[in-house]
């Protein structure tokens, strides 16, 4: 035990949600993104939107949904429509600001991995759940983030399947492929933030969390780790931060 | 005209072995009373197609009815993976399961074009990505007016499709609210089409938001109260998330689950 009174999981949370403004429309990934918006819209954003792909938007939620069409989204909606409609009218014309997104493997391009483990497809070593939305998600957002637990497993040099494509292979490759939104811009796990570099689009490590050192950050990452020349502090959570979130969480347990 | 029916009827008379059947339900409203009479049934060599397969696809899948799937996210949703699903493409048990995977965007229209009674959609997807490699259904198409690289996904036309809705008259016009997912578009690509319902009512009062698929664009209802347990159906019932979580165990164990299918097999009561 550390002397802190906080996880390293709500450290993560709480810097996710500190990333979203108010008046932004958010497309908003189960798990991980959909705690940290929720947190978001129930502190600093009260503004924010919050779109499902189950076909809600606006979708105002006083506790955790426990799936993606939990019905407290839909009751809790400024309207609910279906799903080719959430994607062809509402993702695909570029109305959403943020795609936030989850992964089970990220590389150091922002590629997104949710398919297989392993080099097989066809015969994985590990199966994964699949795309879901967010390969359009990202493709279609003005920017996406991503918020994920990190170790080296999860953090790889390059994903074994690109799901939904980040930056690809870096230097302007998106572009060429003529997407639309600006892709992964920032990247939160348990031990900090990072954002690609302007250039090569590589992701660079600019933030860590408090008591996390780079040197552990560089354990956990699979690529050879680019750090920041300033590398910020990220500020520890409020308690008023830590009361929303950990009463989100027991509302919905 | 739809014709109210029971569930064994419509299944027995709808559902053949080798069929292309899509039971959608988007979280909510999920037809999975039908899936386990198509296991009662013993159905075989279907492919099954739902952008969201979950824990009644993993017992469908379990159980040997399907030799393909045609999805977009298959999981457990809120607790993890589907057990059955994964045993299924990882070692073939019980019987290798061929998949053919797609974005929800890809899936959606796809469902579109089927119910437009078009050949094929076009969408802003996939770009970059690695599915267009493993998945034959995506391709390249260039927008003739603007010169556009867009994807380009085949129409679904299921040979069934099976959805459940709050409720539907005895003319068998249905009616449905909250999350409607596919549901309608699965309805008008298939050829054929089963609604169970939470119940069968002498009139609809309208409801707001409400969809209407009358009674000429169904061919059978059924009415199964509590049909979609696990999943809800809003206005009637809430999710059922212990079942969810309780599901992870029995789906997890070979020789558990089995006896489970036995159970479905024997007309047990297994949704409690």
């Amino acid at each position: 035990m550390t002397t802190s009174t906080y996880t390293a999981d709500e450290m993560m949370s709480v810097a996710a949600a500190r990333a979203l403004s108010g008046g932004q429309r958010c497309f908003v990934g189960i798990g991980l993104p959909s705690t940290a918006a929720n947190l978001a819209r129930r502190t600093h954003a009260p503004d924010l939107v919050l779109i499902y792909e189950s076909g809600t938007l606006g979708s105002k939620p006083d506790r955790l949904p426990a799936s993606i069409g939990d019905g407290i989204l839909a009751e809790t909606a400024d309207a609910v429509i279906s799903v080719p409609e959430v994607f062809n009218y509402w993702l695909q014309p570029g109305r959403i600001d943020v795609g936030f997104l989850g992964a089970a493997q990220l590389d150091k391009f922002g590629n997104i991995n949710t398919t297989v483990i392993g080099d097989d497809y066809a015969d994985p070593k590990v199966r994964l759940p699949g795309a879901g939305g967010a390969p359009e998600i990202a493709a279609n957002c003005h920017e996406v983030y991503v918020v994920v637990r990190q170790s080296k497993r999860s953090f790889v040099d390059q994903v074994d399947f690109v799901t939904s494509f980040g930056h690809g292979r870096g230097n302007g490759e998106r572009a060429r492929l003529g997407l639309r939104g600006a892709g992964p811009t920032l990247v939160i796990t348990d031990l900090g933030v990072f954002r690609p570099d302007p250039d090569s689009h590589e992701l660079v490590l600019t933030g860590v969390h408090p008591g996390v050192t780079v040197e552990q950050v560089r354990e956990a990452t699979g690529w050879e780790l680019r750090v920041a020349d300033d590398v910020a502090t990220t500020p520890a959570p409020t308690s008023d931060e830590l009361a929303v979130l950990r009463a989100l969480k027991e509302a919905s347990s | 005209m739809a014709e109210v029916v029971s569930l064994r009827d419509a299944v027995a008379e709808l559902v053949h072995d080798g069929d292309v059947v899509a039971m959608e339900g988007f979280t909510h409203l999920i037809p999975v009373t039908a899936g386990h009479e198509i296991i009662r049934q013993r159905r075989r060599d279907l492919t099954l197609v739902r952008m969201t397969p979950d824990i009644v696809y993993d017992q469908l899948i379990g159980a040997g009815c399907a030799r393909k799937l045609i999805f977009s996210w298959g999981g457990n949703p809120g607790v993890g993976s589907l057990h059955r699903f994964r045993d299924a493409v990882q070692h073939g048990w019980p019987v290798p399961l061929e998949i053919e995977e797609h974005s929800h965007a890809g899936m959606a229209n796809r469902y579109v074009a089927g119910a437009s009674g078009l050949p094929f959609a076009v969408l802003r997807g996939y770009v970059g990505t690695d599915l267009p490699n493993v998945t034959d259904t995506i391709k390249p198409i260039t927008c003739p007016f603007t010169g556009e690289a867009l994807t380009a996904v085949p129409a679904i036309n299921p040979d069934v499709a099976i959805v459940h809705a709050q409720r539907a008259d005895r003319a068998g016009n249905v009616q449905l609210w909250g999350l409607v997912g596919v549901q309608k578009e699965a309805v008008l690509a298939a050829r054929r089409s089963l609604v169970t319902v939470e119940e069968v009512v002498d009139e609809l009062e309208p409801v707001p938001g409400g969809m209407v698929l009358p009674s000429w664009a169904v061919d059978r209802v059924a009415e199964v109260p509590g049909g979609a347990h696990p999943s809800y159906a809003q206005g009637y019932s809430e999710r059922d998330n212990a079942y969810y979580a309780a599901w992870d165990a029995i789906s997890r164990d070979r020789d558990e689950f089995e006896r489970w299918v036995e159970r479905v097999r024997a007309g047990e009561e297994v949704n409690a």
